[in-house]
């Protein structure tokens, strides 16, 4: 019996160690780990001009302008918003399915002296709700909610809700 | 082999491999019969009769077999790390063979959620890939699982194979709660979780049905997979003891 509950110490001490070590590690590349840094993150701290970043945030409802760019190819102005800070971005290139108004996206470019930033990259970063269409649909007609305003409501709400 | 009786109780119960046969070799018609089962249902019910979703359509689906294969990827490497903690502490003799079994399976459901996931990111996302931490960490999961398979076939002596790959296997386990909380602690372009969370489920009940049954059927596929193939290692265990004895045998009569 003493045997194996030595091994079960040592086995114990062992997981401590590792984990702890980790631990200690993730903190210390906290920064490096985040994927994308928020409008308020770069209000704060801003990055040193040139250096390429990824900025993510909610699009803000009315702040799209699709146009077509001096080179023939789509060209989209919007802003990108965390509810505190907003940061206007632009961008030439097509944009994915789910870019909306109102969803999440995490665009990858620079940051230009006049404070827009320069995307060279756009993707769309979608929430956790998944919901049939006439649900949606039926939160939208009742005013429940407005996918253009942000994400949806609280999932206990819907999440049993008939279409009709 | 079998004759002795298992000494101790719990877990060691277990222990004999004559009465792991006879047991499991009860349950697998039954185990398998319900994989079929489950696993029709919660397929034909997620990919033909659940609804799209209102914004992703029918890009959804890939939803029940990624999230029951990731769900596979995590339950499984805990399982092997239970097994592990098995074999090193308590040498348990059937854990090395199940944790060798484990392997190649769960690096099987590994890469079809990182497959699958990409198939999904790109148009949803706009990427095929992206090193965020969720996506990361699951990469290095997958690499866990195959460096445990390979490590324990790696030693012409499989029991120095199975402790040196129990080692890795719970130096790995510190991975798993990075997976599940990496969306949670870090900005990430994958999305939180929308089952396991405090909150109410944020899948809307057609939707999460059939995942749940999904989920359930790749568990018991899993399950029965590795099952199915402890036996045989089991058997082969056996196979290659006679050999030996009969061997030592022919030996005895020449000389």
């Amino acid at each position: 019996m003493t045997r194996k509950r030595r091994r079960l110490m040592i086995v114990g001490l062992c997981a401590l160690g590792i984990g702890s070590a980790t631990a200690l590690t993730l903190t210390a590349f906290q920064d490096n780990l985040v994927f994308f840094k928020s409008p308020s993150d770069i209000v704060r701290e801003t990055p040193p001009g040139g250096r390429a970043f990824r900025l993510g945030g909610l699009v803000e409802t009315g702040s799209v302008t699709r146009a077509l760019g001096t080179d023939g190819r789509p060209a989209a102005t919007f802003r990108v918003t965390d509810g505190a800070n907003t940061i206007p971005v632009t961008y030439t290139g097509v944009l994915p399915d789910l870019f909306r108004e109102g969803q999440g996206v995490v665009t990858l470019g620079r940051l230009s002296p006049d404070g827009t930033f320069r995307a060279s990259e756009v993707l769309a970063r979608h929430d956790e709700a998944y919901m049939p269409p006439e649900v949606a649909d039926a939160l939208r007609r009742s005013g429940h909610w407005n996918p253009t305003q942000g994400p949806a409501p609280a999932a206990s709400t819907w999440n049993t809700r008939s279409g009709s | 082999m079998t004759s002795a009786p298992p000494r101790g109780g719990g877990l060691h119960r277990f222990a004999n491999p004559g009465r792991f046969l006879r047991t499991t070799g009860k349950v697998m018609p039954w185990l398998w019969g319900a994989t079929v089962l489950v696993l029709g249902i919660g397929l034909a019910w997620g990919l033909a009769f659940s609804p799209p979703d209102w914004q992703q359509g029918e890009t959804v689906r890939i939803m029940y077999v990624h999230v029951p294969m990731a769900w596979l990827a995590m339950g499984g490497y805990t399982g092997l790390v239970i097994a592990s903690l098995m074999s090193l502490i308590w040498r348990h003799p059937l854990a090395d063979l199940a944790a060798r079994e484990m392997s190649p399976v769960g690096a099987a459901a590994t890469a079809l959620c990182l497959a699958t996931g990409s198939l999904w990111g790109k148009p949803m996302w706009g990427t095929w890939w992206v090193w965020d931490a969720r996506l990361t960490s699951v990469l290095i999961l997958f690499f866990l699982w195959l460096g445990h398979a390979a490590l324990v076939r790696a030693f012409d002596d499989p029991e120095r194979g199975a402790r040196a790959g129990a080692i890795l296997a719970l130096v790995g386990a510190v991975n798993v709660p990075i997976i599940k909380f990496s969306v949670d602690w870090w900005n990430t372009l994958h999305q939180p979780a929308s089952v396991t969370r405090l909150a109410a489920p944020g899948l809307h009940v057609d939707i999460l049905y059939p995942l749940l049954t999904c989920a359930l059927g790749f568990t018991l596929l899993f399950t029965a997979l590795i099952l199915a193939r402890t036996r045989s290692a089991v058997m082969e265990r056996r196979i290659r003891g006679l050999e030996l004895a009969s061997a030592r045998r022919h030996e005895a009569a020449r000389a």
